[in-house]
């Protein structure tokens, strides 16, 4: 075991990848000379030079388009998107073709794509550059939906992403790259189809993913200390939902609450929420709590973007409300 | 080193006339046998949009576009490229399908959107894509395919394929944003990609003044650094020549090339609008009198390849193939329901597998898979 960051864990695993396959290159703003708006890509241009890390044109459009055009041309991009917000820019290239293709053209074309982004808020870069819009992108069918929140996950979902003959939209939480941990020499596969239950409990599920999974472990140990057992799945996987997971551990707490950064209207929050309805109504003891960042554009100055934000108590005291304390 | 030509409205690459005449010493100096498989083409596609546009009237089909008056734009292209060149298209250039030897009966069956149609009823008609012939589906949002092709060509650049892609783009389309994210970066990035603006006055009714302030859309080239050249796309050897002149530049490393076709269309801008109410009546017969098709009929006679006899024979042999092509769809069953829920990823999810499953019940049928 070794300890790395959520960064490095990224960059290993692009740097494994980009030796493994001549076909895998990488394409953004800023990823070569720079490494990367987050340092991710740090040490690749000039191990791989600059046929394969690819400082693009400013227009993300642009450089999403060109990797969908590399994938259909057989080369295996991997595209960095500074973050979810600028991705707007290029919605219509995600959505409307890199998502679409392989259904409209009868199965003659796929997109072997994985876009990369970070998401999410904590650093004070206000609206324009702190929403979390993943939820938007699960809920195109086509697309494959990621979320890593652990070390071994960022340094494992890539390669099964690049392997998948589909697009792949990689969601990195912005605060999550300076976050250590241990990580074997070798690490193994992810499975990139599954949820994970990151604490096992009896009394209430917390449902969260991404940037969210470390508040609902620290809600979940605070619930401890109160005396309630919380179990704590990560969805990891945003599209396709892993429902089995979710209705097993329902079945057994006969609770949940949603953590979601994303805002509540119209979130993945509420289609978790819509599934345990659907699926586990007999099962529940109590209405689904959702904790989600408040319906304001995330604000600039540091109190108020942690109050628009899902926090730790709040988590704990949704919980406490399902089991009637 | 870009050049252009066309910086002015007067300047244009013109090899053969109106009259059928040939400027000896831009003749592209094609062999018989390709003038005439250029010819048949040709008449092949206007046949095709007529007898499909009918079929679209006595409402068998939904929808259908035609090119009419605009073939040579796609089928001088065509003949200058190699089979395995890389099309990323637009919507009206039926002729690359029919000039590449797309069988009739697929592209009729992909109007139908029946159980022969390779995009299996999934694609609005005229949205064809086969992959056999590294023709990639048309994108109906404008301008997305102009990256797109520019992503194509890097590849083929990368992989060491001596091997192009072309993409066109209408002139309302170069208002677009992806037109200039595509043009700004196969330049930057000196892909061997060709990009062609079919400048047919008209952007359903919105005529180019109201799309730029550019005297010529080939200007545009300039700002991007990049060869362009300013072309007659009625004439079916410049369109040829510009296409084969710029694929000879992309595969020698020399980056990318801009085209500006000058040409008119003729018809409506789908079965959905009736052109009389936004352009003058005078505007479409003026340019009838340059028709891409008589021009080289003229030139074929010139040469003594062609005469009446043969005229109507080619005419009789191109309705009958899309007749034969229709008739055939005619009796083609639907696609199947279920088929719906492939391919939406190369593999079902459990969603997906479970309304199949639904579905298949619900008739009486066993269980997926
Ligand atoms: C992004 C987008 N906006 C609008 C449309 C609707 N639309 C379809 S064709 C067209 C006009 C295109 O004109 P032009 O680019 O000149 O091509 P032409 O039809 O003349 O060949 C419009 C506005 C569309 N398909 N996509
Ligand atoms: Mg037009």
């Amino acid at each position: 075991m070794r300890e790395v960051t959520y960064r490095e864990a990224v960059r290993e695993a692009m740097r494994e990848a980009m030796r493994a396959d001549e076909r895998v290159l990488l394409l953004g703003e800023d990823v070569g000379r720079y490494g990367g708006a987050f340092g991710v890509s740090k040490g690749l241009l000039e191990e791989f030079g600059e046929e394969r890390v690819r400082d693009t044109p400013l227009s993300e459009s642009g450089f999403v388009g060109a990797g969908i055009g590399a994938a259909l041309g057989g080369l295996r991009p991997i595209v960095e998107v500074m973050t979810v917000n600028f991705s707007l820019l290029a919605l219509d290239q995600i959505v409307n073709t890199a998502a679409l293709l392989r259904h409209m053209s009868g199965d003659q074309f796929g997109v072997p794509l994985v876009l990369r982004m970070t998401t999410g808020a904590g650093r004070q870069l206000a609206a324009q550059h702190s929403h979390s819009l993943e939820g938007w992108y699960a809920h195109v069918p086509g697309l494959r939906v990621l979320a890593p929140a652990t070390i071994e996950d960022a340094r494992g979902m890539l390669a099964p992403a690049l392997a998948d003959p589909d697009p792949v939209v990689l969601f990195e939480h912005a605060g999550l790259y300076n976050l250590k941990g241990p990580l074997p020499e070798a690490p193994a596969p992810v499975d990139i189809a599954r949820a994970a239950v990151r604490r096992p409990g009896r009394d209430v599920t917390l449902v969260t993913y991404g940037g969210s999974l470390g508040k609902a472990l620290e809600a979940a140990a605070a619930l401890a200390e109160l005396g309630v057992d919380a179990e704590v799945i990560d969805l990891r996987v945003l599209r396709p939902l892993d429902d089995a997971t979710l209705l097993a551990s329902v079945a057994r707490t006969h609770r949940a609450v949603i953590v979601d950064e994303g805002w509540r209207t119209g979130s993945l929050a509420g289609e978790v929420a819509a599934r345990l309805g659907e699926q586990a109504f007999y099962d529940l003891d109590a209405p689904i709590e959702r904790v989600c960042s408040a319906e304001v554009p995330i604000p600039y100055a540091r109190h108020l973007e942690l109050a628009a934000l899902p926090r730790v108590e709040g988590i704990v005291a949704a919980a406490l409300r399902t089991l009637g304390r | 080193m870009t050049t252009t030509v066309g910086l002015d409205k007067d300047d244009l690459l013109t090899i053969l006339a109106p009259d059928g005449t040939v400027d000896p010493e831009l003749d592209p100096g094609l062999d018989g046998a390709q003038c005439l498989r250029m010819y048949e083409a040709m008449v092949q596609t206007r046949v095709m949009d007529e007898r499909l546009m009918n079929l679209q009237r006595q409402g068998r089909i939904f929808f259908y576009l035609a090119s009419t008056g605009q073939e040579a734009c796609s089928i001088g292209p065509a003949a200058a490229l190699t089979p395995d060149d890389w099309w990323v298209p637009g919507y009206r250039q039926p002729g690359a399908f029919v000039y590449r030897e797309v069988p009739l009966k697929l592209l009729v069956a992909q109007c139908y959107g029946n159980a022969w149609d390779v995009t299996k009823g999934r694609q609005m008609p005229v949205h064809y894509a086969f992959r056999e012939q590294n023709m990639v589906s048309i994108s109906s949002p404008i301008g997305t395919q102009v990256i797109q092709a520019a992503g194509v060509a890097m590849a083929m650049k990368r992989r060491g394929h001596a091997k192009v892609a072309i993409t066109y783009i209408g002139d309302g389309g170069t208002s677009s944003n992806d037109f200039h994210a595509g043009m700004n970066f196969a330049a930057v990035d000196k892909a061997p990609v060709i990009v062609i603006c079919e400048n047919n006055g008209w952007a359903i009714s919105v005529p180019t003044p109201r799309q730029t302030a550019s005297e010529t859309f080939v200007q545009k080239a300039v700002a991007y650094g990049m060869t362009g050249v300013r072309v007659d796309g009625n004439d079916v050897f410049a369109t040829y020549k510009a296409v084969r002149d710029a694929r000879e530049r992309a595969v020698r490393g020399e980056g990318p090339t801009f085209l500006e076709f000058v040409t008119y269309r003729l018809a409506g801008h789908s079965s959905s609008d009736d052109p009389k109410r936004y352009r003058p009546e005078a505007e479409c017969e003026a340019w009838r009198a340059k028709d891409p098709i008589e021009r080289l009929r003229l030139y074929l006679e010139a040469r003594g390849l062609w005469d009446a006899a043969r005229e109507e024979a080619l005419l009789e042999r191109c309705r009958k193939a899309i007749n034969e092509a229709v008739n055939d769809n005619e009796r083609v069953p639907r696609p199947e329901l279920i088929s719906m829920f492939e391919d939406v990823w190369a593999e079902l999810p459990p969603d997906l597998a479970a309304a199949l499953d639904e579905e298949r019940q619900a008739r009486g049928e066993g269980r997926f898979p």
